[in-house]
């Protein structure tokens, strides 16, 4: 009994604050824009009993998943969403994995001073930071002004408002859900491991390549993904950081939300950003149990 | 066994594989290894011993190439190694917590070093199987690390060093978890692959009786320094200090003041001392008749040209003794007989009111100092009546410890000093008459000790 106390816990919470609100979503994903309060319709009449029920079910359909398909903005929206997602889930590993590995190499009194650092910007809010970048990253801005000064430059480049600032924007803001899950794979990793690979005959790179790198595969399969998935429905960095050239899903849905007021297709637009997101998320999960099970 | 005896260290010809020369290393302003200098000859299966932190590790990391000596150098084969990096050097070390990849299996782990060197698929296939059974692991070839126990994992690790069949094998306690009997058993098969490879060993152990058992010589290691190297046997048998005499194996530890001992033997313990024989080696000059005897040349010239004026020369080699004693009369004569006491060495006061105890083979050099007499358990005999021995000692048991094959009695002496007597079970616990609290006599002969200088 004590125990399935204790399932039921996390199960209530995920059904109270992630399925419950979900099915509110594809619930409005399958109704029609309504000029009404709120803007779609059907609603559901309790008061009318089964019959109120079968009336409102039978209103549901498909039809704006259906007219996700006829327009190209949306499947384009996906696309660019993920290649922006990926690309820079890549650079932040690139990034991130020489600063975790340096930080789970230095001594170790040094460790909860890097790894506060590291925390650091998690204390001021996240639209404050994004938005000193606009400040850095403008034509007249902090950097341009340093490059033309020093005579790197001699034109201002054209940073802001590019894919190029979403990238910045979208790195600086998940690097350190890349570096935390590799470096603590890579602080567990016991050095002897490197000394017995070289004593065998390895070099140092390759000791790297297979060793480290095998060992802290965990973490870097937890910090792609801790830095993809949000970065696909990113809302607030290409807005502030990118051009109106810059697709991003997050955008669409802001759009069809709060311009467009078609509550019903945003949601669509969100679902099938889900469904997306659910298979990495899914083989995520896979990895993971797998790592458990392999007592990692 | 016509074969010679393996001991390169005593030829000054030989050329030593690693040579260790005043080789100091410091971790900041701690001094692990000490001035050490050192040689280990090639097929050599050579053992440091020694407490815990002395810096035994701390040796086999700086031969591996993991530390660089803070001062002096490290020779393999003649030739200066301080600076080679571990994966040049022909050198592989099982570490002590094993290090095994816990993300490659069973089978991976032993291939790693034969993968390195580019081996083709079949030598390697082969080679790992061979490491595998040697090790009895090729159950759990595709286990991972975390799936095998302790005592398999130290055994992958072991196999995993041994499989590319070093010039030097580094072994940090490399048979610590196992149990005696499978523990007996690797190091029988530790040597026989010393014996076919031509390997040279270099292991840690803090198992005393493994080091005696594998290796060819022994260095007990304190702080950071060699007190002694040498055979395991002259290790236990003559260690040079109280400390390694004290580590090494059980010892009664007995100290007091040496005092040179003039060539006749008075200080004999027996209460009625009669210069009686003990022995026919010890006498024969004392109970001949004091008779001239012919040299070789006279006997000739009796032989051949005086016999027949002088008669037969009496038999030389049939001396005029007394008769030989009855049964009876040994028997009686025995506890006042003066037991056989070699001349020389030292005599040592060790408490007041006791007879000084006799070390025959004690360095008369260490006369008027204070030392300490080692003895070993086993030495001492133990019996409720008085032995017939130079050494005696009187006390009351106060523990027994029943070990199996063999007893230990704790006594307690008259003055308090406990010590040690180990005796062999030949009878059934039933049979046997000493038990606690009884009074009993401990025996041993003047050389049964060593007397070494007292350093506290
Ligand atoms: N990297 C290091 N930094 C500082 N001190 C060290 C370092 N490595 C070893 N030491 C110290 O050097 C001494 C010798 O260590 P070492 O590991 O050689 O001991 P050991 O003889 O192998 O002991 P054990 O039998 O417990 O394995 C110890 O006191 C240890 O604390
Ligand atoms: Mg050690």
């Amino acid at each position: 009994m004590r125990r399935f106390t204790l399932i039921a816990i996390p199960y209530l919470w995920l059904l109270a604050l992630f399925l419950v609100p979900f099915l509110i979503v594809v619930k409005i994903s399958l109704s029609d824009v309504a000029i009404a309060r709120p803007p779609y319709m059907p609603q559901l009449d309790l008061s009318e009993g089964w019959a109120g029920l079968k009336a409102f079910f039978s209103e549901l359909d498909f039809e704006n998943f259906a007219f996700l398909t006829t327009d190209e903005l949306y499947w384009k929206s996906y696309l660019s969403s993920l290649r922006i997602a990926l690309i820079s889930t890549l650079l932040a590993l690139v990034i991130g994995y020489p600063i975790a590995y340096g930080m789970a190499r230095a001594p170790d009194e040094w460790r909860p001073t890097l790894l506060m650092l590291v925390i650091l910007p998690f204390w001021t809010s996240f639209l404050i930071r994004v938005y000193a970048w606009k400040v850095i990253l403008a034509g007249d801005g902090v950097l341009n002004s340093v490059l033309v000064a020093t005579g790197i430059i001699s034109e201002p480049l054209q940073i802001l408002n590019t894919n190029t600032a979403v990238f910045i924007g979208i790195v600086y803001t998940y690097l350190p859900f890349m570096i935390l899950p590799i470096y603590s794979a890579l602080e567990k990793m016991d050095d002897s491991l490197l000394e017995a690979a070289e004593d065998l005959g390895a070099s140092r790179l390759s000791a790297f390549w297979m060793i480290t790198i095998p060992l802290s595969k965990g973490g870097i399969i937890a910090g792609c993904f801790l830095v993809f998935i949000p970065s696909v429905g990113e809302f607030v960095i290409p807005e502030l950081l990118g051009g109106s050239g810059t697709l991003m899903i997050g955008r669409v849905l802001w759009q069809e939300f709060f311009n467009n007021l078609d509550w019903p297709l945003a949601s669509a637009v969100a679902v099938v950003l889900l469904a997306i997101l659910v298979i990495p998320i899914m083989i995520f999960q896979r990895s993971e149990d797998r790592a458990r099970e392999r007592g990692e | 066994m016509a074969e010679p005896v393996f001991a390169p260290w005593t030829d000054p010809e030989a050329k030593p594989l690693i040579q260790f020369r005043n080789v100091t290393k410091r971790f900041g302003d701690f001094t692990a290894i000490d001035d050490l200098t050192l040689d280990i000859y090639e097929r050599e299966f050579f053992a440091l011993l020694g407490p815990s932190g002395c810096g035994k590790t701390t040796m086999m990391r700086m031969l591996a190439g993991f530390e660089t000596p803070t001062e002096g150098h490290i020779l393999l084969n003649g030739q200066q190694i301080d600076t080679v990096p571990p994966n040049k050097r022909a050198v592989n070390m099982m570490f002590q917590s094993y290090a095994l990849f816990p993300h490659l299996t069973v089978f991976d782990n032993i291939a790693f070093g034969l993968r390195r060197e580019g081996k083709d698929k079949d030598f390697i296939q082969a080679r790992v199987d061979e490491m595998l059974r040697l090790t009895r692991l090729s159950k759990f070839a595709k286990r991972k690390p975390h799936q095998i126990s302790g005592g398999q994992r130290q055994r992958v690790a072991l196999a995993r060093s041994l499989a590319k069949a070093p010039k030097l094998l580094l072994l940090d306690e490399p048979l610590g978890a196992l149990d005696k009997k499978l523990r007996e058993e690797t190091q029988f098969e530790l040597m026989d692959i010393q014996e076919k490879t031509g390997t040279t060993f270099v292991i840690v152990t803090h198992d005393q009786e493994e080091a005696m058992t594998v290796a060819s010589r022994v260095a007990v290691m304190d702080e950071g320094r060699i007190v002694q190297v040498a055979t395991p046997d002259v290790i236990y048998e003559a260690p040079n200090s109280v400390y390694v005499a004290d580590f090494i194996g059980d010892v009664n530890l007995i100290r007091g003041v040496a005092k040179a001992r003039t060539a006749a033997p008075q200080a004999t313990p027996a209460p009625k001392p009669v210069p009686e024989p003990a022995t026919e080696a010890a006498q024969p000059a004392l109970n001949r008749d004091p008779r001239p005897e012919p040299n070789a040349m006279g006997a000739w010239l009796h032989d051949n040209l005086l016999k027949p004026i002088l008669g037969e020369r009496p038999e030389d080699d049939a001396p005029k003794a007394l008769p030989a004693p009855s049964p009876e009369e040994t028997a009686k004569a025995k506890p006042a007989a003066a037991p056989d006491i070699p001349e020389g060495g030292l005599s040592i006061d060790w408490v007041d009111g006791q007879p000084a105890l006799i070390a025959a083979n004690g360095d008369a050099a260490l006369d008027g100092k204070k030392v300490v007499l080692a003895l070993r358990p086993e030495k001492l005999s133990i019996g409720k009546d008085r032995p017939d021995a130079p050494n005696v000692l009187r006390g009351k048991v106060i523990d027994i410890g029943y070990l199996g094959n063999i007893s230990t009695y704790h006594v307690e002496l008259t003055d308090g000093t406990k010590v040690k007597a180990q005796v062999a079970n030949t009878r059934r616990i039933s049979r046997r008459n000493i038990t606690w609290e009884d009074d009993v006599w401990l025996g041993f002969t003047a050389t049964a000790g060593i007397v070494l200088e007292d350093e506290a």
